[in-house]
C-alpha cells in the first residue's frame, strides 16, 4: 500500500517535471525551423458504422514531437484530436499493445522511428486483415483464444517435490522462444493466417506451442504435437517469412514452426 | 469505490459518469449487465476487416511466395489441361500434330512462347529446392530466406535463358 502511493506520487511528480520540461522546450524552440510531416492514419468510428473507412490526414511539426510513431500518434491524440484511438502502454517494446502497420509493415509504433524526411508521408494502419473496434484498435479475441488453446503452462505429470532442474543446454532451447510479447504482429503479417484465421493457429500461437514442445521440463510434447498433427493449425504454414521479417523482438517464429514440422514428420 | 462495489452499483456509477453532460439535458438509460453483450455483438457485426496486401509492404518473403503459387498452379494448368485435351481428342492433340503447328510458328513468337514456359518452370522447380531445404532444418533465418531467396531468383534467370535461347 504504502510503496503503491508512494510509486504514484512519483510518477505524478515525473509528469509534472516532464510536462515543465515540454514547456521549456516550446518556449526554446522558436528558432528551430518546422519540419513538417503528414501522417495518414486509417479511421473508423463504431458509432457511425455505415461510414467506410478512411485515411484521415495530420500533420505535425517533428521538431516539437518525439522521435518515434507513438509519439507522434499522442501528440495528434493530445494537441489535434483527442478522438483518435489506438492502444498503447509501456512505450518501450515490452507490452505489445501498440502494434499496428506502420508504412506497410507491422510494428510496434514505440519502437518504430519516424521517417524524418518530410516529403514522404508516412501511412498507419491497423493490424491487417483483422476486424476493427476503432481506428487502430483490432479485435484480438481470436488470437488470445488460439493462444489459449495450445495450454501455454508447464504439464508434468510426475513434478519433482522441489526445484525443477534443467541443464543450461535445455534451458538454451527456450531462448528465442519465450521472448514473444503476443503483440500480434508475425500473425497478421502472414498471408495464410489472412485467409484461414479461423482455422490456421498463426506464427505467434504456434512458436508458443513450440516453446512447451521444445521445453525438457513438460512431458506433454507427445499430446501437444497430436492437436498441431492435422491440415489447418499448423500445416497452412507455406514459409513465407513474413512472420520472422517483421517480429519487433527480432524472434524467428518461422524457424520454430519449421521445427514443430520436422519434429512431426520424424516422430 | 469500496462502498460502490458492496453496494454492486459500480458499473452503472461508471456508465453515468462517462456521458457527457449537455446542460444535464441528456436522458440517461439502466441495463442490466446483460444487455452490455448484446451491444457487442451488434457492433461486432458492423465492424470492417483491415486492410491487407493491398498495403503490406512488397517484400521478397511474401511475393515470392505468391510466385510460387502462382506459378504452380499455371503449370499444373497447362498439364492437366494438355492431357486432358489428349484423353478427350487423341488425333488432335498427338506429338505429329504439335510439333507441325509449332513449326509453322514464326520464329520470334516461339520464343515468346518459350520465356512463357521457361520462367515459370524455372522458378517453381528451383523454388522447390529452396523449400525442400527449409524442410530439413537449413536456411531458417531472414537472412537465409532472403539470401537463398535471391539466390533463386538469379538461377531461375539463367535457367530461363538457357532453356528459352539455347534448347
Amino acid at each position: 500500500m504504502l510503496s503503491a502511493s508512494s510509486r504514484s506520487a512519483f510518477t505524478r511528480a515525473n509528469h509534472l517535471t516532464r510536462s515543465f520540461a515540454t514547456t521549456a522546450r516550446a518556449a526554446q524552440a522558436v528558432q528551430k525551423p518546422v519540419l513538417e510531416k503528414e501522417f495518414k492514419i486509417y479511421r473508423w468510428n463504431p458509432d457511425e458504422p455505415s461510414k467506410k473507412p478512411t485515411l484521415q490526414s495530420y500533420k505535425i511539426d517533428l521538431n516539437q514531437c518525439g522521435p518515434m510513431i507513438l509519439d507522434a500518434l499522442i501528440k495528434i491524440k493530445n494537441e489535434m484530436d483527442p478522438t483518435l484511438t489506438f492502444r498503447r502502454s509501456c512505450r518501450e517494446g515490452i507490452c505489445g499493445s501498440c502494434a499496428m502497420n506502420i508504412d506497410g509493415q507491422n510494428t510496434l509504433a514505440c519502437l518504430c522511428r519516424i521517417d524524418r524526411e518530410g516529403s514522404k508521408d508516412t501511412k498507419v494502419y491497423p493490424l491487417p486483415h483483422m476486424y476493427v473496434v476503432k481506428d487502430l484498435v483490432p479485435d484480438l479475441t481470436l488470437f488470445y483464444k488460439q493462444y489459449k488453446s495450445i495450454q501455454p503452462w508447464l504439464q508434468n505429470d510426475n513434478p519433482p517435490a522441489h526445484e525443477h532442474l534443467q541443464s543450461i543446454e535445455d534451458r538454451k532451447k527456450l531462448d528465442g522462444l519465450y521472448e514473444c510479447i503476443l503483440c500480434a504482429c508475425c500473425s497478421t503479417s502472414c498471408p495464410s493466417y489472412w485467409w484461414n484465421q479461423d482455422e490456421y493457429l498463426g506464427p505467434a500461437t504456434l512458436m508458443q506451442a513450440y516453446r512447451w514442445i521444445a521445453d525438457s521440463r513438460d512431458t506433454h510434447g507427445a499430446q501437444r504435437k497430436e492437436v498441431l498433427q492435422n491440415e489447418m493449425s499448423l500445416y497452412r504454414c507455406h514459409t513465407i517469412f513474413n512472420c520472422s521479417r517483421t517480429c519487433p523482438k527480432g524472434l524467428n517464429p518461422a524457424a520454430a514452426i519449421a521445427k514443430i514440422k520436422l519434429e512431426l514428420a520424424t516422430d | 469505490m469500496m462502498s460502490t462495489k458492496a453496494l454492486g452499483i459500480g458499473p452503472a456509477l461508471r456508465r453515468t459518469a462517462l456521458i457527457p453532460r449537455h446542460g444535464g439535458a441528456i436522458q440517461t438509460e439502466s441495463l442490466p449487465p446483460s444487455a452490455n453483450d448484446n451491444i457487442l455483438n451488434k457492433q461486432r457485426l458492423q465492424r470492417p476487416s483491415s486492410p491487407h496486401f493491398t498495403i503490406y509492404q512488397p517484400q521478397l518473403t511474401w511475393l515470392g511466395s505468391i510466385a510460387n503459387r502462382v506459378t504452380g498452379a499455371a503449370l499444373s494448368t497447362l498439364l492437366y489441361g494438355f492431357a486432358l485435351a489428349y484423353l478427350v481428342a487423341p488425333t488432335t492433340f498427338d506429338s505429329t500434330h504439335i510439333i507441325e503447328l509449332v513449326h509453322q510458328l514464326p520464329e520470334s513468337f516461339k520464343y515468346v512462347v518459350k520465356l512463357g514456359l521457361a520462367a515459370p518452370f524455372s522458378f517453381h522447380a528451383i523454388n522447390g529446392l529452396r523449400h525442400l531445404a527449409w524442410d530439413t532444418g537449413k536456411f531458417l533465418s531472414v537472412k537465409g530466406a532472403y539470401m537463398t531467396g535471391y539466390a533463386v531468383l538469379g538461377a531461375s534467370a539463367v535457367s530461363t535463358v538457357y532453356l528459352t535461347f539455347f534448347m
